[in-house]
């Protein structure tokens, strides 16, 4: 099975390795690169993106500012339309609800659509604890799966792996699985395509039961929408027995009206297209067509911890597009798996530490892994201000403050490690408030100018190990201006 | 307590109390365009056709009459010997075709359609901006699974009748009651190095045939 | 019009010729500035990593000193953009805080009024030919926070395109940020200096000789890269390219 994110090093331990390798560096930077320019044309091809991105968000807003409404709403949609709706506080919860549901059934394999619900609370690894085999469909989550790896993109969590290393896993590893790769297997995608399609077939036509996410939730009708593009999707939604959805519940919309939004902006920020070769919507079940049982676990796992933050509550609108990713240059350079969570990049960073809480090194870490340049913030679909949450972020670790958990309100210590930082920054605004402290302090550099090393000992090597410190001027600006226009302002 | 009324206590909780009322119809500024651009029904058609074949998908035009002429050229110049049918597809459209037909039933295994050749449905709506076909299951659709085990999806589109420009104009046309699969050429993906790749799962050849006229 | 200078500590500690430069150029289009001496610090690098109640009474003072001025003229877009766009979110999270009115009410009255300096030049005082000469082929790396949050959009090279003597050559990337980042620099060194390197790389690529931004923490951060690199680049603060004439070109 995949491995883990528990016991995660901070985030700029973890990138420290991953700018170090060029393999994955080189990966990254086409990838990132190739899908960029893409979004960016079709995205120009609507030149109402600026009000669908409004209305994307207003919707989200108002569904977040109503969500207890609409989840009842959508509990009896779904009920009523012959589905049975499950809640699950936490991971712990939702992996009992699915394994006992699996094991009502008496299988002991599932296929699984690509879920991000599903990789946040560990479900395969509950599963096969449980003694049951759970099947990644999709060709990136096979790639992770079978190469015992990490997923590090949201949409495309092999992102890492390029085309040569696909293949030598598929070689290697598909026939332990099932149907092994083909004699002399290339590293051509239509081939490494064809591979996965004749490897993972007879798992889908034999397939009982099928796990599943849903990108949106509508509750005025209890649909469920599952955008894909690969078929893997449809076959694990439509041909078992039974079908078990796992969802956060921060996936609703309130109308079929509203996809009318998200089916122009999802395809365009994430994969770049017009539209994603398949998108499915069930409501319920349909007599003799598809699955005969539908079960909805509704998943909490942190979110309204996240929803009682009135800054943070924005994370929740993501519709896990990745256009953040692609366009980060963090993320390009420090990879996916540095980020610690199976959700990477910029939305990674401000999600992972509202849903896990800061207590981690990993967690206090990621509201920094972040240069502000709001990159993010430009292609986000749904206008998530990952900066302005990042910010806040900082301050909940730094300086402590309210915040909940498991649904308690607390109010958190700042974080360890950041004792020095805050009596700098102390200090630097005492300065900063004193100006006469602070010229003081700038004549006493200018005048020991000829000391200063243009490289830095101790923690000050970060800096200085691949940058030169700049020159000290032998005069600050305000010696000079006091020389030269002194008397003529007015000094407050 | 449930987990039900937890998380709902946690909701209401985190959200406190409003302090505006705040409706939906208000909530939202649909400002957005329901179609982009200006075109006449027959260029809308044009759209779909262009939109379809940028990925991948082999389109067609005919008029009514020719129609069985034409699926039965398609059937033929793919080899199929077996093609599945839905149970309301108009007796006349594989009048000319030799193919033996399956009929979508209840009793179908997956492996079973897994040894048949190709499909021929019809549509509920085609949207031109996006290339999309939309299928609802309707009889002259069938199942799901008939659209998806077959490598090879002929899909028959009344045009212009059932082509729209937006997907906002499709939403208005489906009904969310009933299981819709859009699809947008054949199945594909992103996932070696983000680049689009056609023909994984699902059907590795989609061809859509026009019919307009008589 | 009364007119301030904010030059930002960084320039008043670091870089007095970029200072000097502002106060030349508004000179020579006839603007009267001043140079308050009370400023020190907006409080942008307190806010950005996370000590909003420090960087708070270094805002209050920032009010205090440039409050009574007609417009408020800095060289850095970030330290611009944390006047403008984060100014007034400091007075939002006070008030959702229940600690009243008054943050907002004492910010208020700078927020309109502060305007970065290629912002300044093209949309109050309406030029974009300042009479600068420079000869050199220069690439341009629009800053994160003047390009974003500010939108300067093409203002910068506008002024540029009309300097004589000066070859403005495109910056592949030009967009990405180049790694600084304020305290990111140091949290995130290996990322931050990836970036960096890469901005470089991409600036030397077209030849030019000289790199041009806004914003000299930015210019701080690729100068001290392009000097380990041994690049034969020099970074240079757009005021002083602005600044340059023919009878008193920049040394």
């Amino acid at each position: 099975m995949s491995g883990t994110f528990v016991g995660m090093p901070a985030f700029p331990k973890a990138a420290h390795e991953a700018v170090a390798n060029t393999t994955l560096r080189a990966n990254l930077k086409h990838a990132t690169h190739t899908i960029r320019d893409k979004r960016a044309k079709a995205v120009a091809e609507l030149d109402d993106w600026a009000l669908l991105r409004e209305a994307g968000k207003q919707i989200k807003d108002h569904t977040l500012r109503h969500l207890d409404t609409y989840l009842v709403q959508l509990e009896e949609s779904v009920t009523a339309a012959g589905g049975t709706v499950h809640w699950a506080a936490d991971a712990d919860e939702a992996n009992r609800i699915v394994t006992r549901l699996v094991q009502e059934t008496g299988e002991s394999e599932v296929v699984k659509v690509k879920s991000m619900a599903t990789q946040e609370i560990g479900l395969n690894e509950a599963l096969e604890e449980a003694g049951i085999a759970a099947y990644e469909t999709d060709l990136a989550e096979l790639i992770v799966q079978l190469g015992h790896d990490r997923p590090s993109h949201i949409l495309v969590p092999a992102i890492h792996r390029n085309r040569g290393e696909i293949r030598d896993i598929f070689q290697k590893k598909m026939g332990s699985w099932g149907r092994p790769a083909p004699e002399g297997l290339t590293d051509t995608p239509a081939e490494l395509a064809e591979a996965a399609r004749l490897h993972l077939r007879e798992k889908f036509l034999r397939a009982k039961v099928g796990i599943s996410g849903a990108n949106f939730m509508v509750a005025e009708t209890g649909t469920l929408v599952v955008v894909e593009s690969e078929g893997n999707g449809r076959m694990c939604l439509t041909l078992p027995q039974t079908l078990i959805s796992v969802v956060g519940i921060e996936k609703i919309v309130p109308t079929w009206r509203d996809l009318e939004v998200f089916l122009q902006t999802l395809p365009r920020s994430s994969t770049a297209e017009r539209m994603n070769p398949y998108t499915s919507t069930w409501t319920g079940t349909t007599d003799t067509d598809g699955p005969q049982t539908f079960h909805l676990v509704l998943l909490d796992n942190g979110r309204t911890d996240t929803l009682a933050d009135d800054i943070g509550r924005q994370a929740l609108r993501c519709i896990r597009c990745s256009a953040c990713l692609n366009v980060c240059p963090v993320y390009e350079r420090a990879g996916g798996h540095a980020y610690g969570s199976v959700y990477p990049g910029p939305i990674g960073a401000i999600l992972s530490p509202q849903l896990r809480g800061t207590a981690s090194d990993i967690d206090a870490s990621l509201p920094y892994a972040s240069s502000l340049c709001g990159a993010c913030y430009e292609v986000c679909p749904v206008a998530i201000d990952i900066p302005e949450v990042l910010v806040h972020l900082r301050e909940r670790v730094a300086q402590g403050g309210p915040a909940t958990r498991q649904g308690n309100k607390v109010v958190l210590k700042p974080a360890k490690g950041h004792a020095a930082e805050r009596a700098a920054m102390r200090a630097a605004r005492w300065a900063f408030t004193h100006p006469a402290a602070l010229t003081t302090g700038q004549r006493l550099a200018s005048r020991t100018r000829r000391l200063h090393p243009r490289t830095l000992p101790g923690p000050g090597r970060a800096w200085s190990a691949t940058r030169d410190l700049p020159a000290v001027p032998a005069e600050p600006f305000r010696d000079w201006w006091q020389r030269t226009h002194g008397g003529k302002e007015t000094d407050k | 307590m449930s987990s039900r009324d937890l998380i709902l206590g946690r909701v209401r909780r985190a959200l406190g109390t409003p302090a505006t009322p705040d409706t939906y119809d208000h909530a939202v500024d649909r400002g957005y365009l329901r179609e982009h651009g200006h075109r006449t029904a027959a260029q809308t058609v044009d759209l779909l056709a262009e939109n379809l074949a940028d990925y991948r998908a082999i389109v067609h035009r005919c008029t009514g009459g020719e129609l069985a002429g034409t699926l039965a050229l398609l059937l033929d110049q793919r080899g199929t010997r077996s093609v599945v049918t839905p149970p309301g597809l108009p007796e006349s459209w594989l009048s000319e075709t030799d193919a033996v037909r399956v009929p979508d039933e209840v009793t179908n295994t997956p492996a079973g359609l897994d040894g048949v050749d190709s499909v021929v449905t019809a549509c509920a709506v085609a949207i031109a901006e996006t290339g999309t076909i939309v299928l609802d299951g309707s009889p002259d659709q069938g199942r799901r699974r008939i659209t998806l085990i077959p490598d090879h999806h002929i899909c028959v589109v009344r045009v212009p009748d059932q082509v729209v420009s937006s997907v906002p104009q499709a939403l208005e046309r489906l009904d969310p009651t009933r299981p819709l699969t859009w699809i947008s050429g054949p199945s594909a993906t992103s996932d070696i190095e983000l680049d689009r790749v056609e023909g994984v799962h699902g059907p590795r050849t989609l061809e859509v045939v026009l019919v307009g006229g008589a | 019009m009364r007119v301030a200078l904010f030059l930002t500590c960084v320039n008043d500690t670091l870089y007095p010729d970029t200072g000097r430069a502002v106060v030349k150029l508004l000179t020579r289009l006839g603007v009267d500035v001043d140079f308050p001496l009370g400023q020190t610090c907006c409080g942008q690098a307190h806010y950005n990593t996370g000590y909003r109640h420090e960087a708070e009474p270094l805002a209050r003072k920032f009010s205090d000193v440039f409050g009574d001025y007609d417009a408020i003229v800095t060289p850095s877009g970030s330290c611009g953009a944390m006047v403008r766009e984060l100014y007034p979110r400091m007075g939002e999270r006070a008030r959702a805080e229940g600690r009243g009115d008054g943050l907002a009410t004492a910010l208020a009255p700078v927020v309109p009024k502060t305007y970065e300096l290629t912002e300044f030049l093209v949309d109050v005082l309406k030029v974009t030919d300042v009479g600068a000469y420079y000869p050199h082929t220069v690439t341009y790396h629009p800053t994160c926070h003047g390009l974003r949050s500010l939108g300067l959009g093409d203002r910068p090279t506008q002024l540029l395109r009309a300097v004589r003597g000066l070859e403005l050559v495109e910056l592949p990337g030009a967009q990405e940020c180049c790694g600084f980042g304020g305290t990111f620099a140091v949290k995130n060194s290996d990322v931050s200096a990836a970036m960096g390197a890469d901005k470089v790389r991409n600036a030397e690529s077209t030849g030019a000789d000289v790199l041009c931004a806004a914003d000299n923490s930015c210019l701080m951060h690729l100068g001290g890269t392009m000097s380990r690199l041994h690049t034969a680049m020099r970074p240079v603060h757009i005021a002083e390219i602005l600044a340059s004439t023919e009878e008193e070109p920049l040394s």
